[in-house]
């Protein structure tokens, strides 16, 4: 019995992993190429929830539909909020820039909430039974949301190994004067890299809201998560983001063997605590890619 | 509402020491904030100690806990520190609300002791809090200016402006970084378990993130590195935060909700100002400098 409650949180923790490997990456590849910890990622993931419930529920859209909206959504907001807001402050230093990175967070949950107001609300989903292998069980949904998620890392792997701006992108993120040099355009590159990172925290809220419901604290409760993952696979690394995601989403489900499930989010700390001390930098290093 | 102003101005004073001298961040002060809070209201009110006794706990043991995360990521760039510090204060918020047994979970402390409170007046509670507030941001200042002149501030200062140099200059910064964050902390911790001590109630949901923006937006405002802006930002804050309950009481037909989410959106929204406008604050940093002498060519000029 404890055997198959095993394999079940694992099903699950794989599954979690992989949904928070979508913000994660998006935190993570900001970090690669502008140098600091954009907090706001917590605020656009709220925003990419928002846009693909109000598709879904009002125009009646499926989920996967909703979650483009959703990328499209929260993207052009990091763009727009990137360039309006954040950029002017980034000369006066990485930290400077995090404090008004939390400010703007602050900002856009508060915009969401003056719009929603406070109540949880669901998506609406037709409703399907779970499917049992073995004694372990899965939800359609799950299933989906998996799909999803493998999706989009698929598409930011073949954007990165592949296309031209891929290549500028990772060229910047291992040194942005070498870059400069070759006339990459860092302006370009930086608004490229928060389309689509907040458009991935657009996707990873709208996913974690499928399974649950959302608020305006639906992104904010998340980035311990997402911080734990991208700082234990090693801050700035993609591939790093995806195997600390899958560590986290794993080890947070196995904590529930011995843990009461409102410490779930306390093991990311925990986790970061000890990649801190025994690797600081990471399950694979900081190379961007 | 003096009261509060005094303890925003004991955490502006503490996040000075860190942020303003040594250029360290702490986006989760809340959490030391909060921690000191707990200590202190289960210390007197389980405990049964006196509220001296548990304010000192509160100072050693939120010191202690700063000290262990400025350990932890002292060795690494300041990125992490704000990450950690974040999470710190997220897991504080987690544990007051589930270690029911010890904080009674999300139904908070109440009942709390504070110093002659019932045996006199509320009024003259107010004004024994308020001069014992006082005393408490006066010590501060006090000792906090008598770091910033000698040579220990110095070197946080130092530190703050090139670590590596300090650390050529024979400094052992890694010490100096843990020190600064754990007395901070401590500050912050007996600014906690005063707010406690007044309010007579705390609750996990007392401790939000959005304390760490009003204690930043106080030192950014007033000026980061200089006391007597800490002080002066934090009443600026406050007197804000008021000013912003009376002009959203103008807006009509607002839900409760949308008040409260637009009063946050200020808040937020100034700091971003403030940031942007007039980074050095109100009351810029002045540092007494040697006299200019001859202008030294700069080194890194002929090598790259």
């Amino acid at each position: 019995m404890v055997g198959g409650e095993i394999a079940q949180l694992l099903v699950n923790g794989l599954v979690a992993g992989t949904v928070l490997a979508v913000p994660a990456i998006g935190f993570t590849a900001i970090y690669a190429v502008l140098r600091f910890p954009n907090f706001t990622v917590a605020s656009h993931a709220t925003i990419g929830a928002f846009a693909g419930y109000v598709v879904n529920t009002a125009l009646g859209w499926p989920a996967w539909a909703a979650v483009a909206v959703a990328f499209v959504v929260a993207g052009g907001a990091g763009v727009v909020n990137d360039q309006l807001i954040l950029r002017p402050l980034r000369p006066a230093g990485a930290l400077t820039t995090a404090i008004g990175a939390v400010a703007l967070t602050i900002v856009l949950e508060n915009i969401v909430r003056f719009v929603f107001g406070n109540d949880l609300r669901g998506y609406d989903l037709p409703i399907r039974r779970d499917w049992q292998w073995g004694g372990v069980r899965i939800g359609p949904q799950q299933v989906e949301n998996l799909a999803i998620a493998l999706v989009a890392m698929i598409a930011v792997f073949l954007f990165l190994a592949f296309t031209r701006m891929g290549k500028a992108m990772r060229a910047v993120a291992d040194d942005p004067t070498l870059a400069s040099l070759k006339g990459i355009d860092a302006d370009r590159v930086a608004r490229l890299t928060n389309f689509g990172a907040m458009g991935l925290a657009g996707i990873g809220g709208m996913l974690l809201g499928l399974d649950t419901s959302i608020d305006p604290l639906t992104g904010f409760r998340v980035i311990l998560s997402v911080f734990a993952a991208a700082v234990v696979g090693g801050l700035g690394s993609i591939p790093g983001a995806v195997v600390g995601a899958l560590t986290i989403g794993v080890a947070e489900e196995l904590s529930l063997l011995s843990l009461a499930p409102a410490y779930r989010t306390a093991v990311g700390f925990v986790a970061i605590l000890l990649v801190l001390t025994l690797r600081p930098r990471g399950l694979l290093g900081e190379r961007a890619y | 509402m003096a009261v509060f102003a005094c303890l925003y101005a004991l955490m502006a004073l503490g996040l000075n020491l860190v942020w303003g001298m040594a250029g360290m961040i702490n986006l989760g002060l809340v959490g030391f904030f909060g921690f000191g809070a707990y200590v202190s209201a289960l210390a007197t009110k389980r405990g049964g100690v006196p509220i001296v006794l548990g304010l000192a706990a509160a100072l050693v043991l939120t010191a202690v806990a700063g000290g262990v995360v400025a350990v932890i990521t002292a060795r690494l760039r300041g990125d992490y520190l704000a990450i950690i510090t974040l999470g710190f204060s997220e897991v504080v918020r987690l544990t007051a609300s589930n270690e029911i047994w010890l904080t009674n979970g999300t139904d908070g402390i109440s009942g709390i002791p504070g110093p002659w409170r019932g045996r006199v007046t509320p009024a003259a509670f107010n004004l024994i809090f308020l001069l014992l507030a006082v005393v408490a941001v006066a010590a501060a200042v006090a000792v906090l200016q008598r770091v910033r002149y000698s040579p220990y501030g110095r070197v946080l200062r130092a530190i703050r402006d090139d670590d590596q140099v300090a650390a050529v200059a024979g400094k052992h910064v890694i010490r100096f970084k843990v020190e600064a964050f754990a007395v901070s902390a401590g500050i912050l911790g007996v600014a906690g378990a005063l707010w406690g001590h007044y309010t007579s109630f705390i609750a996990p949901e007392v401790f939000v993130p959005l304390i760490t923006i009003y204690v930043v937006l106080a030192l950014t405002a007033g000026g980061t590195g200089n006391n007597w802006g800490a002080v002066g930002g934090a009443f600026l804050v406050v007197f804000f935060m008021e000013a912003t309950r009376f002009a959203t009481g103008w807006l009509p037909g607002l839900k409760p909700v949308q008040v409260a989410a637009v009063r946050e959106l200020l808040i937020g929204a100034s700091l971003l100002v403030v940031l942007r406008v007039r980074p050095a604050g109100l009351l810029p940093e002045r540092i007494s400098r040697p006299p200019m002498g001859v202008r030294h060519p700069d080194p890194m000029a002929r090598t790259t």
